[in-house]
């Protein structure tokens, strides 16, 4: 079965009654005068693979970052695992999480792989991938050791578990922070452009782990420009222009047969 | 004058300045009575003490006043310049009369006014306080500067997998930002250890004061000046030695410096 199968028998299985995981309604964000997103809305079922998809300043890294209110949004609604983010006013009429241990429980729950890996840098990979298992969720430091040579390996990393972040090549460091990503079990993993700071040649083994993890049913919202394979292992593509969702649907029909213009101009010119 | 004295004129010269043979510099240098040696190792102990406990609380002011001016609010972002830009601008000496003389005082009528007795302030309480007060304005430019190079990905990185603000101080931001830090809080220690002497003027007996004592009372001004710049050098070197040991340590995951030349 190719991966575009599974992807379709998997798709299909979510939208039979599958829990929605990932809930956002028609979220608005300004930075300033800046209007990102004007209004966007996405849901992500378990096992679903959400690829969000745009060109440069189309608001796709700014619409995955609000999921975990890493960006707090202007307006609208996020749930999460089917529980809504509370949102309140501070005084600068900022929109911010009102509840500090509710969004701390949620991100807890959503791994989040970024651009620039952003692992720890005065930990080992080992004590970078038990960090959050052990302060954070309270998981015994031995069976978080465990859990975390088991994942370390997975990645192709077993033998770095005692090396630092920067003694590592940029894909080695992704592979390790996926893994950190891993560690706390996540509900839904967020993948923010995971290979836009790799050299190309480095490019293939990250998008392999991230590819695994996809086809054993992973639920994922992934950012990125790798167009062939987002169209590989996505359940469902959203293409975003200019802060609204300009196209969205399976990846078959969004690349084989785009019906907005801008989106067959995007595809042109990124293929 | 003899012949040998004439031809010798480095002998003549020891001898004006030292009163004593090799055998009496040892006598005077002696930690046993009568010898001032003890005197002298006893002010460097003072000196230490204050030294430690001024960068220790130097340390948790500059810390806190870290955070607080780069993400408090207006108020305290304001107070807080106020205190770094004051302390940084009046010479230590005289925030040292200052903060001794009238701190005691206000202190005392206080206590006084709310129908306490007077307090007698023990001068290492004192000493401590006010040195930790001056280090701390320093501390907090060392310590936010050292905040502001981490990179901040890994602060995000810790928010986004749900750590709450006090464990993301433990456990990612301070230690991230030690190897910046420690280049300048080991300027501010060496300061600290020297400024002791300052307190020799509120009559704290430290070792410039017992310096000051041993050299009058035996008029050997010179060898009890020299063994005293001897302590405190010698303070410097064992100071270097930890640091060198704590700076390694706290760079251990980054990459040596030599090796990018």
């Amino acid at each position: 079965m190719s991966a575009v199968d599974a992807a379709e028998v998997r798709s299909g299985e979510a939208q039979n009654g599958a829990a929605e995981a990932i809930h956002v309604e028609n979220l608005h964000k300004k930075f300033g005068q800046l209007h990102v997103l004007k209004g966007v809305s996405l849901s992500a079922r378990d096992g679903e693979v959400i690829a969000i998809i745009g060109g440069s300043g189309s608001g796709k890294s700014t619409l995955l970052r609000c999921i975990n209110c890493l960006e707090n949004p202007t307006s609208g609604i996020i749930r999460v695992n089917g529980e809504e983010i509370k949102l309140k006013a501070d005084s600068h009429g900022h929109t911010v999480p009102a509840d500090r241990k509710q969004i701390e429980r949620i991100r807890s729950k959503l791994g989040m792989v970024f651009q620039n890996f952003n692992l720890w840098s005065h930990m080992t990979l080992i004590e970078n991938v038990i960090e959050v298992p052990v302060h954070v969720l309270g998981v015994k430091r031995n069976e978080a050791i465990v859990q975390a040579e088991k994942l370390l390996a997975r990645v192709g990393l077993a033998e770095k578990r005692d090396v630092y972040p920067a003694f590592l090549s940029g894909g080695q460091q992704q592979r390790a922070a996926i893994a950190r990503a891993l560690a706390i079990n996540p509900r839904v993993m967020l993948f923010d452009e995971p290979t836009s700071a790799l050299d190309p040649e480095l490019v293939g083994e990250v998008l392999k782990v991230i590819g695994d993890l996809a086809r054993e049913g992973r639920t994922m919202v992934l950012v990125t420009h790798e167009m062939k394979f987002a169209r590989e292992v996505a359940t469902h593509v959203v293409y975003l222009y200019n802060g609204l969702v300009e196209e969205e649907g399976p990846p078959e029909q969004l690349f084989g047969a785009p019906k907005s213009e801008r989106l067959k101009q995007f595809i042109r010119n990124i293929g | 004058m003899t012949a040998a004295d004439a031809s010798n004129p480095g002998a003549k010269l020891i001898d004006a300045f030292l009163p004593a043979s090799a055998a009496g510099i040892m006598e005077l240098l002696s930690p046993v009575a009568p010898g001032w040696g003890g005197t002298l190792l006893v002010g460097l102990l003072h000196s230490v003490e204050i030294a430690i406990g001024a960068t220790c609380l130097g340390l948790m002011i500059g810390t806190a006043g870290a955070f607080g001016k780069l993400y408090g609010g207006p108020v305290t972002r304001d107070l807080l310049a106020v205190y770094t830009t004051v302390v940084r601008a009046v010479p230590e000496l005289v925030l040292i009369l200052l903060l001794y003389y009238a701190g005691t005082d206000l202190i005392n009528q206080v206590l006084t006014a709310i129908g306490y007795q007077r307090i007698d302030i023990s001068g290492l309480a004192a000493g401590i306080f006010v040195l930790g007060f001056v280090q701390g304005a320093y501390s907090t430019e060392v310590i936010r500067g050292a905040i502001l190079a981490i990179p901040q990905g890994q602060i995000e990185a810790a928010r986004a997998y749900g750590m709450s603000p006090g464990l993301m101080l433990r456990r990612i931001t301070l230690p991230a930002m030690l190897p910046f830090a420690i280049p300048g809080l080991a300027n501010l220690w060496l300061i600290a250890t020297k400024d002791t002497a300052l307190l020799a003027v509120v009559g704290f007996f430290e070792l410039t004061l017992a310096t000051r004592q041993a050299a009058g009372v035996t008029k050997a001004y010179l060898l009890f000046y020299l063994a005293a710049g001897a302590l405190y050098l010698a303070l410097s070197l064992f100071s270097n030695l930890i640091i060198g040991r704590v700076e390694a340590w706290s760079r251990r995951g980054m990459p040596s410096v030599k090796e990018a030349r």
